[in-house]
């Protein structure tokens, strides 16, 4: 994709996170539903066996056992496919976790089409819409493994039900290692004034790719990472439609109930300007390889500059 | 200390009062799995279980599980009588305002997990058991379920769980009433040779009388002498156990006594009181 940055899954992230949280608190404990090794668990297995429990191919009891585990104290971190976490299991997150606040940590990789040829079965498009319609829980979806590994810790650290959607495939690290990182407080990559793009996980890459497009146009964007969708940075939304006038949002999900949305409900209701969203247009994904899949379903830089051009087009 | 039998048969009695008052009070909720289970109920918190109403979140307590989330007007009116909160609470169920909401929810003393979404509640008693052992924990975890609610697939998910991990310190118990909202569970969807279903997935099983006071206690003893494995104590009861009219209907599963039925009932109830 592009040797100018290292190229790292966001679930390697998760995995070195969580071994570090683990070392720091004995109440860190790691749950998986049989994809021990596909979503990294294995590596904090590894190391502390005794606080890793395999529940089989169970997500529903998996949730209602990481319940069980944080109603007595622990730190759980529930890990398997995002399909299955914020599908199979939706009914036990919503009661048996977000109902009651606890803190359980769910991780939910292979998120996106991303996943590549397995197909729609296992490509996650809907999660970020099915939690963050849940009272209580908060979404992050990190740009990259840095990220990612300091979300899996803040996680740790913070009260609370946390929904971490992760990917498959290896993606450029764009964040560094010494960033600040506060869950529900977004980044400003770049700065501009004609358009802000809201992007989150690996759709970052993608429109800071579109903004360095830009720059030889003599269009000026801001490009924000959106980490949380929820609890959402409000004030970097309305911020962004005041300053700039019109926004693009870019997240490898549904358009539907996704970032987004989330978006659109704070622009719309408190200074409504043009948005244009890139996102899979409401249908199922596909097999094939990540790269032509992103292309396949127009989540390119070159769509990405489209939808900013449109956006800016709209502004009255 | 081995309890009075006949005054823990009379504490049922009053329990059953108290849960039609709630009913009659609130023109809703559910009414027949809720009198099926007062006997266990009253074994537990009025004879096995380690627990303090002043302290209920003290952390050497056993711990119960109403995973029948609906049967909630009996869980309060054994949590008032144990003296976790007052009485006069029990007359605000279902009301706005009222911390005994149509469903359990965490926050109400005594309530250890909101439930009311069926099959949820033994995958939780899992986690607390295998968090309690890594504790090392004497802790106990009881966690009562509705034969009906045992069609939820992820019940046999966490059979399976605890009897992988031996957990000995889980006591599940069925509330074999035979009835579910549909009808017969036999005809909704027969579970065939239920006992077997449960020591297929390798458990320790007791099948008593749950109406009977002293069975219920006898077998939670019981349940605490096995190790290796989780016990499950299957409860043979009746639906709308003790008001002659409300027993072995599943119409009464969702329903409320009005006026005269409530009258009716606890005349019932008084009579049975006699009889002790």
């Amino acid at each position: 994709m592009n040797n100018k940055y290292e190229m790292v899954p966001t679930r390697d992230g998760f995995g070195k996170g969580v071994i570090e949280l683990g070392r720091e608190n004995k109440n860190v404990v790691v749950l998986s539903a049989d994809l021990t090794e596909s979503t990294r668990a294995n590596w904090f297995k590894k190391e502390f066996p005794d606080r890793f429990f395999g529940l089989g191919v169970a997500e529903q009891d998996m949730m209602g056992a990481a319940a069980g585990f944080a109603l007595m104290g622990k730190i759980p971190f529930a890990c398997t496919f995002g399909v299955f976490a914020s599908g199979r299991a939706w009914d036990q997150i919503r009661v048996s976790i977000a109902y009651m606040n606890l803190n359980v940590k769910i991780i939910g990789t292979h998120g996106g089409i991303s996943v590549g040829p397995d197909g729609a079965t296992h490509q996650a498009l809907e999660e970020i819409a099915l939690m963050r319609i849940i009272p209580n829980m908060t979404v992050i979806v990190p740009a990259d493994a840095t990220e990612a590994r300091k979300a899996t810790i803040e996680a740790g650290k913070m009260k609370g039900p946390v929904y971490i959607r992760l990917g498959r495939s290896a993606i450029p690290v764009i964040t560094k290692s010494d960033a600040p990182f506060k869950i529900g407080k977004s980044d400003t990559l770049r700065e501009g004034k004609d358009a802000t793009i809201f992007a989150c996980g690996q759709m970052v890459y993608e429109s800071m790719v579109a903004c360095d497009m830009f720059a030889k146009e003599g269009i000026s964007v801001r490009l924000v990472n959106m980490h949380t969708p929820k609890p959402i940075d409000r004030d970097a939304i309305i911020k962004a439609a005041k300053e700039t006038g019109a926004i693009v949002t870019a997240e490898e999900h549904t358009i539907y109930g996704g970032l987004g949305s989330a978006i659109a409900e704070v622009v719309s209701q408190n200074f409504p300007v043009p948005i244009k969203m890139i996102g899979v247009k409401d249908r199922f994904g596909v097999s094939g390889e990540p790269d032509e899949l992103f292309e396949y379903f127009g989540l390119k830089p070159a769509n990405i500059v489209t939808a900013v051009k449109e956006a800016i087009a709209l502004k009255r | 200390m081995q309890p009075d039998i006949s005054e823990l048969k009379k504490k049922a009695v009053g329990i059953r009062k108290d849960i039609l008052k709630m009913l009659h009070l609130a023109g809703s909720g559910h009414t027949g799995g809720s009198l099926s289970i007062v006997e266990i109920l009253v074994a537990l918190y009025f004879y096995k279980m380690k627990n303090d109403p002043k302290k209920p979140n003290w952390p050497g307590r056993d711990i119960f599980l109403l995973s029948k989330g609906h049967a909630c007007p009996a869980l309060y009116a054994v949590l008032a009588e144990k003296g976790y909160f007052p009485k006069e609470d029990l007359w605000g169920l279902r009301k706005l305002g009222s911390k005994l909401q149509g469903h359990p929810q965490m926050g109400l003393a005594g309530v250890e997990i909101s439930s009311g979404s069926l099959g949820q509640g033994l995958s939780i008693a899992n986690g607390m058991a295998l968090a309690a052992r890594l504790d090392g924990l004497g802790t106990r975890i009881y966690c009562l379920m509705g034969d009906g609610e045992t069609n939820e697939g992820q019940v046999w998910e966490a059979a399976m769980t605890a009897s992988h991990y031996k957990l000995d310190n889980i006591c599940a118990m069925i509330d074999f009433n035979k009835l579910q909202i549909d009808g017969f569970c036999c005809d909704i969807k027969d579970m065939g040779p239920y006992i077997h279903k449960w020591k297929d997935f390798g458990w320790n099983t007791i099948e008593i009388n749950g109406h009977d006071v002293g069975a219920v206690m006898k077998a939670l003893d019981d349940s605490e002498k096995v190790k290796g494995k989780p016990t499950v104590i299957i409860a043979h009861t009746v639906k709308g156990k003790g008001v002659s009219f409300v027993e072995n209907k599943a119409e009464w599963h969702g329903i409320a006594p009005k006026k005269d039925e409530y009258e009716r009932a606890i005349k019932e109830l008084d009579e049975e009181l006699k009889k002790i």
